[in-house]
């Protein structure tokens, strides 16, 4: 990781939330922080293309458009990376990681409605000859201040 | 005439829109407008209506935490009391390096684990230290848990309600952060 300056620090750490929504956010940005429109421009850009940042936009909350679930499986290892593969084929799949544990497998699959989303696990299930375990989200308790990032 | 029914198309196009992210030029939500054949006011009025109804949990500057240094990724999985749930929920949600806290489902003999928080750290042993943290102030001592750290991804996606929206053009596939 390089080093950032103070004012990518600023724009990484302070403008997770709370965009303006004015004709012109990025000019009331740089003018709380003091620099040109085309500074805060510039600094965005670099950071996207680097991939520091992924976006400036919305991060949406589960289950309000469309409805979401994390699944798992316990796939033998020799298999893991085929069966990664199986599932990454289903368009209803948007992240798929492998973690360290028996269930080594986890995924997160997104449908219009719960009908949908069953009916994609269950093909997902048969197509890859395992089980998938279904933990949909029943309760948010997280309080999201926004990523501090502690700048060493 | 329902407006809602009439607004429902130009709604999910914004979504999808605000999901990849804006265009980083100095009336963003002008060129959206342009893209999506409507006026700026139109835009500004559609995103504040998403975000006053809840639906977005962040708006802003999305960090990729991996490219930032924090390459270590622990979900801790808790088996909480299901009568303590909501308190221990609250207390372990609240720490500033916890980026979600979620309870889900129980699937016994299987998997006893009921709270699923999400860390990141810049290595394995920091983000062990902050479950040491997590353990001793919200006393957590008698609880069963475990660390599963990420290894490696399969499959990452920026716009993640696509499947549910009508076809759009996409220019581009940006990575989710």
């Amino acid at each position: 990781m390089r080093q950032y300056s103070r004012i990518e620090k600023r724009l990484l750490n302070d403008f997770q939330h709370g965009l303006p929504l004015s004709s012109t956010p990025f000019a009331d940005i740089a003018s709380e922080l003091g620099v040109y429109e085309t500074t805060v421009l510039e600094n965005l850009q670099r950071l996207q293309t680097e991939g520091a940042i992924s976006r400036v936009g919305a991060v949406f909350r589960p289950n309000r458009v469309g409805v979401s679930t994390l699944a798992a499986m316990a796939v033998p290892e020799d298999r893991l990376e085929s069966v990664a593969s199986i599932v990454n084929d289903f368009a209803e799949v948007n992240h798929n990681y492998e973690r360290d544990h028996r269930f080594n497998l986890w995924f997160v699959a997104v449908a219009a409605d719960e009908e949908s989303l069953q009916a994609t696990l269950k093909e997902i299930e048969d197509c890859a000859g395992f089980k998938v375990m279904d933990l949909p989200m029943e309760e948010d308790y997280f309080i999201d201040l926004g990523f501090k990032i502690p700048w060493t | 005439m329902d407006m809602r029914v009439i607004d429902s198309g130009f709604e999910k196009s914004l979504i999808e829109v605000i999901s990849r992210g804006l265009p980083l030029v100095s009336r963003p939500y002008e060129a959206i407008a342009k893209q999506l054949g409507c006026s700026e006011a139109k835009v500004i009025e559609g995103i504040q209506r998403i975000i006053q109804r809840g639906d977005v949990k962040r708006f802003g500057v999305v960090v990729r935490h991996r490219e930032l240094g924090y390459r270590a990724n622990g979900m801790v999985v808790w088996d909480i009391p299901d009568d303590r749930i909501e308190e221990l929920g609250h207390c372990i949600g609240r720490y500033d390096f916890v980026t979600l806290c979620y309870q889900r489902p129980r699937h016994q003999p299987d998997w006893p684990y009921n709270l699923f928080s999400m860390i990141h750290g810049r290595d394995k042993s920091d983000v062990r230290k902050q479950v040491e943290l997590i353990i001793e102030q919200c006393e957590l001592q008698q609880i069963c848990y475990e660390i599963l750290f990420s290894g490696r991804c399969f499959k990452q996606r920026g716009a993640i309600y696509s499947q549910t929206i009508d076809a759009i053009p996409q220019p581009r596939v940006v990575a989710n952060g």
